[in-house]
């Protein structure tokens, strides 16, 4: 990419983050679509080791957006992506913190929450599906995604001792 | 520190401790960088166990205000958390506070990723990682689908998201734009 290209970059993960209802990863294949798919700036495997290391790292999960900007754009990359993701919702929270009668429980709030819901649901499995497209070239790496979603729903490791499990099974070319 | 309180909030202010930009700089430093895998269970031993600036519920309903909203929940959390306590300044500290040190640290990942990223022990590290990592985003996923009511609409608007975005990969602004109208409109019949 070149230096014209920042704007756009960062109104569109603006945009994007404005629509993460239940969390960054529900807007993943938005990042995707306009990194990988639209401009090429990066593989799509380069795009999920990005995620994948940026949730190895201690931080908020919205953290890889970083890791992605400055992949892409150097060190103006990354504070452009991590600016545009963090400020919008911060900015919008806090006019709502303002108008404080807004509580979480009025009827338009449970309306909002109740129909964003099961959106930010479909698209946050948009995003293990794109990401698990982007990782699993083979069957056995496609059973490590399948035995991590067990593991997760069975058990109450930490997502990030599954993490390094991952890396060592890839070291040891297991997977 | 010399920010005043907010006059907007309701809540009984009698028992709040006083804390200024600085100390909420700090607590969500700290709360950051020790948060591995998610910050949310270190959010909540920090400030309710710990420092016992909120209590369990006020915890609870900032949490739910941040999930609502859109965004990353615990900077949403950071904001409001911030903002009740020491005003605009406040709530800028303690994001400040949550993003900075994990940004440093995203960048050392990314220049030792640009250097070695390329050798094939690296490489096949980070390609079980995103083995793993793709399996704890659907896991997510498919916990939240816990919470769906048992009545069609809801799974409906969760396979129609998943079929555009996922399967089509049609933008994802456009597909939120077209299905959240109907969906709220639909929730807001359903409340009323």
């Amino acid at each position: 990419m070149d230096d014209a290209d920042f704007p756009g970059l960062g109104l569109h993960f603006a945009l994007l983050s404005l629509m993460a209802i239940g969390g960054v990863s529900s807007i993943l294949p938005g990042m995707q679509r306009y990194l990988v798919d639209v401009n090429h700036w990066l593989s799509s495997t380069q795009f999920a080791n990005a995620y994948a290391l940026g949730q190895a790292a201690p931080g908020p999960n919205m953290m890889f957006v970083t890791l992605l900007g400055l992949q892409i754009g150097g060190l103006t990359g990354a504070i452009v992506t991590t600016l545009a993701v963090v400020c919008p919702p911060v900015l919008l929270t806090l006019a709502v913190t303002r108008m404080s009668a807004n509580n979480p429980d009025s009827h338009l709030g449970r309306a909002v929450r109740g129909g964003l819901g099961p959106i930010a649901i479909g698209l946050t499995l948009s995003s293990g599906w794109i990401l698990a497209q982007s990782a699993d070239h083979d069957w056995r790496r496609a059973l490590l995604t399948l035995a991590t979603v067990m593991l997760m729903l069975r058990t109450r490791f930490n997502p990030v001792w599954l993490i390094l499990v991952g890396a060592l099974a890839g070291i040891s070319g297991m997977v | 520190m010399p920010a005043a309180r907010p006059p907007t909030d309701s809540a009984p202010d009698s028992v709040r401790p006083k804390i200024g930009p600085l100390e909420l700089f700090i607590a969500f430093s700290q709360l950051a960088l020790s948060g591995f895998g998610g910050v949310l269970p270190w959010a909540h031993r920090a400030l309710v166990e710990r420092r016992r600036w909120l209590t369990q519920s006020e915890f609870v309903e900032t949490l739910a205000l941040g999930q609502l909203l859109p965004g990353p929940n615990i900077g949403n959390m950071a904001v409001m958390i911030g903002y009740r306590f020491a005003g605009y300044a406040g709530a800028a500290a303690a994001v400040a506070g949550l993003v900075s040190g994990p940004f440093a640290i995203m960048l050392a990942l990314g220049l030792l990723y640009r250097s070695y990223g390329g050798l094939p022990l690296v490489q096949h590290a980070l390609s079980g990682m995103s083995a793993v990592a793709a399996g704890l985003v659907l896991a997510t996923g498919v916990k939240m689908t816990g919470s769906l009511k048992r009545h069609w609409r809801p799974w409906l608007f969760t396979a129609l998201a998943l079929v555009g975005v996922g399967a089509l990969r049609w933008p994802l602004l456009a597909v939120v734009g077209a299905l959240a109208p109907f969906a709220v409109a639909a929730a807001w019949r359903e409340e009323a």
